[in-house]
């Protein structure tokens, strides 16, 4: 019998909600359902909203019945942002967040290195945004709760998972006992412990860094701006790195490093912590300012990977299939771009429109990029928490240098979460123009966001299939072009066209944007009427030409889809 | 290398006597520190990755 804490976390800023536990006992036997979900957490909530999107309906299990202790994560990226505005929540972040893209690097009380995230005038969202966890996810619960397709069960736990050819069926535990559960797919979003992955005997492959840090959140009022600062080498810390972040309600993040040998359970009793943060804000001249403590945790840094994330019709997301390096911003922030990967191929999958051999493409693709992100966040663990005697001389010299010495500058950047580039995928077209463009985002690019007018942004304008973005200046598509987009239709496949650069409605478009200055098409390489972009439902290029001709699409398509080129029964699906 | 590039034999003196000179003075605490440093600015100045990489495989032979 599985009993989750009734009683609300402390906070003192955050008031938890306890949500009602969903009960076996108050609901029919039998139960099923097309996907379930396991774990609330941001990576499993944003696969149930961009699955609902997509018209697929999913039960996500969550042990707890409360959102995240603690802030967690607190850093979210520009494409965070636009995959949670995919998911229908980035307005309410943006509401409650602290945009920020500065960064600092101190060593010996001065700046040595200072980043700079580009804001550019196209993008919607800023380069990183602050907010804590809580409010993440309490936006993601309530936009789940607004949504039909979504059902969150409260105080269940996954107790067994067994798979067939067919689904999985899965016993969950609750206060009224265990109950059998049966799924089609499930999507393991479980967190850095996955019970799932231990029940499928899985091994994470890569590196484990031995540091152990700190974090600890607290209500202080310092006349700081929002930017990341990274204090090296400090006198009350020799040797090891403190980061501080500025959350809402007037919280900060502290990160320090502990000395080796020393346990999280004697790094976290108050006398040691209230030592470490005095002599910290005492070091950034606050000496003396009172301050109170929300929440602390010990974490260690970890570069691992599980090397596929399908696994029959299991699939694995966010730390349940990684588990990285914090330092830059790269454990939720890639769990997103996860859960956007993978939503809307195992949407097109379970509604039978493509085959299940499609979802193959995701694990391609998202174990490329963690091993990317890995192979990056090794550089960056290696500076700030050098894991050998070599390494720590270098970083050591490194640090002295810099106080006069400009060119080691850029060894203290901190390479922040961006969005893989899927340049290797499966899914990209290998028989369009790509090679040939002289702008714009090429095979497997995330999306060039463009500013279109006050407050409105290319990117507002793509739902969540696949987009057809076509240079038309005529008043009408081509009538094979149009036939290419409806075969495709009439399979099921979401397909929206858009025509660019004619002032009246293109025939054959669902929406028609002017792009009355030229900068859509000249961002993306357009010189041309008949040039065209085709972005898949998680926005990224999947093929692009100079001159569309239908054949060209239906080869596109067929590629990113798992469909056949041609319809072979016309008329048994429509 | 090229030899256009080499010290001389004055010059290759007077490095000798500076390095051992400048090591005797920060002491025995920090030499590992300094000459690390002094590694990297002079990877800097010459520019070439592959170089550096033979300058380190030629220094760690017959320790």
């Amino acid at each position: 019998m599985h009993q989750p804490h009734a009683e609300p976390r402390r906070s003192i800023y955050y008031d938890y909600r306890v949500f009602d536990a969903w009960r076996p006992s108050q609901h029919p036997p039998g139960q099923r359902a097309a996907v379930v979900i396991a774990g609330a957490g941001p990576i499993g909530l944003v696969t149930a909203l961009l699955l609902a999107r997509h018209g697929v309906a999913s039960v996500v299990l969550e042990a707890e019945r409360q959102v995240s202790e603690g802030s967690r994560a607190i850093v979210f990226t520009r494409r965070s942002m636009e995959i949670l505005q995919q998911a229908g929540v980035a307005h309410r972040v943006t509401q409650s967040g602290l945009p920020w893209r500065f960064g600092n690097s101190l060593y010996r009380g001065q700046r040595v290195f200072r980043m700079e995230n580009p804001h550019d005038p196209d993008d919607r969202f800023f380069p990183l945004i602050n907010l804590q966890q809580q409010y993440l996810e309490q936006y993601l619960v309530e936009a789940c709760e607004a949504q039909p397709l979504v059902e969150l069960r409260w105080g269940n736990r996954l107790q067994t998972v067994v798979q067939d050819g067919a689904g999985v069926s899965l016993e969950v535990d609750t206060e009224d006992g265990l109950y059998a559960l049966r799924a089609d797919w499930l999507v393991a979003a479980d967190g850095a412990r996955s019970a799932i992955r231990t029940a499928l005997g899985l091994k994470l492959e890569g590196a484990s860094y031995e540091g152990q840090f700190v974090i600890a959140d607290i209500r202080v009022d310092l006349p700081l701006p929002t930017e990341r600062l990274a204090f090296f080498d400090p006198d009350w810390n020799p040797g090891n790195t403190i980061l501080m972040h500025r959350e809402p309600q007037g919280i900060w993040r502290l990160d320090y490093q502990l000395p080796p040998g020393e346990s999280p359970e004697d790094a976290l009793r108050p006398e040691s912590l209230r030592a470490r943060i005095d002599a910290q804000l005492a070091m950034i001249g606050h000496a003396g300012i009172s301050w109170e403590l929300d929440w602390c945790s010990v974490y260690s840094a970890r570069a691992l990977t599980l090397p596929d994330y399908v696994h029959g019709r299991v699939l694995f997301a966010g730390d349940a299939a990684h588990l990285l390096p914090i330092f830059g911003v790269r454990g939720a922030n890639t769990g997103f771009q996860d859960a956007q990967a993978l939503a809307w191929r195992l949407a097109l999958v379970a509604r039978g429109i493509s085959p299940a051999t499609l979802l193959a493409s995701y694990s391609t693709e998202r174990v490329g990029a963690a091993r990317e992100i890995i192979d990056e966040a090794g550089k960056s663990t290696r500076f700030m928490a050098p894991p050998s005697r070599g390494f720590r001389l270098l970083r050591d010299a490194v640090l002295s240098l810099s106080l006069t010495q400009p060119f080691v500058g850029p060894l203290y950047h901190w390479r922040t979460s961006r969005p893989h580039e899927y340049g290797a995928s499966p899914l990209n077209s290998p028989g369009d123009d790509n090679a040939l463009f002289q702008a714009g985002p090429g095979h497997g690019a995330p999306p060039r966001n463009i500013c279109l007018g006050p407050d409105d942004h290319l990117l507002d304008h793509l739902d969540h299939g696949f987009t057809l973005i076509c240079a038309s200046a005529g008043p009408a598509l081509p009538a094979v072009l149009r036939e290419a987009v409806q075969s495709f239709r009439q399979r099921g496949l979401p397909l929206r066209v858009i025509a660019v650069g004619a002032r009246e409605p293109v025939a054959g478009a669902d929406e028609t944007l002017p792009d009355a200055n030229g900068r859509l098409r000249e961002r993306h390489g357009l010189r041309s009427d008949g040039g065209a972009y085709l972005l898949r439902p998680d926005q990224h290029v999947c093929a692009r030409w100079v001159s569309l001709d239908a054949d060209r699409l239906r080869a596109a398509l067929a590629q990113a889809t798992g469909l056949g080129t041609t319809y072979p029964n016309p008329g048994d699906r429509a | 290398m090229n030899p256009n590039t080499a010290l001389d034999i004055p010059g290759l003196e007077q490095v000798y006597d500076q390095l051992a000179t400048a090591i005797d003075a920060v002491g025995p605490e920090k030499t590992e520190l300094f000459l690390v440093k002094l590694a990297l600015m002079n990877a800097n100045a010459l520019a070439d990755p592959a170089l550096f990489r033979a300058h380190i495989d030629a220094a760690r032979r017959d320790l």
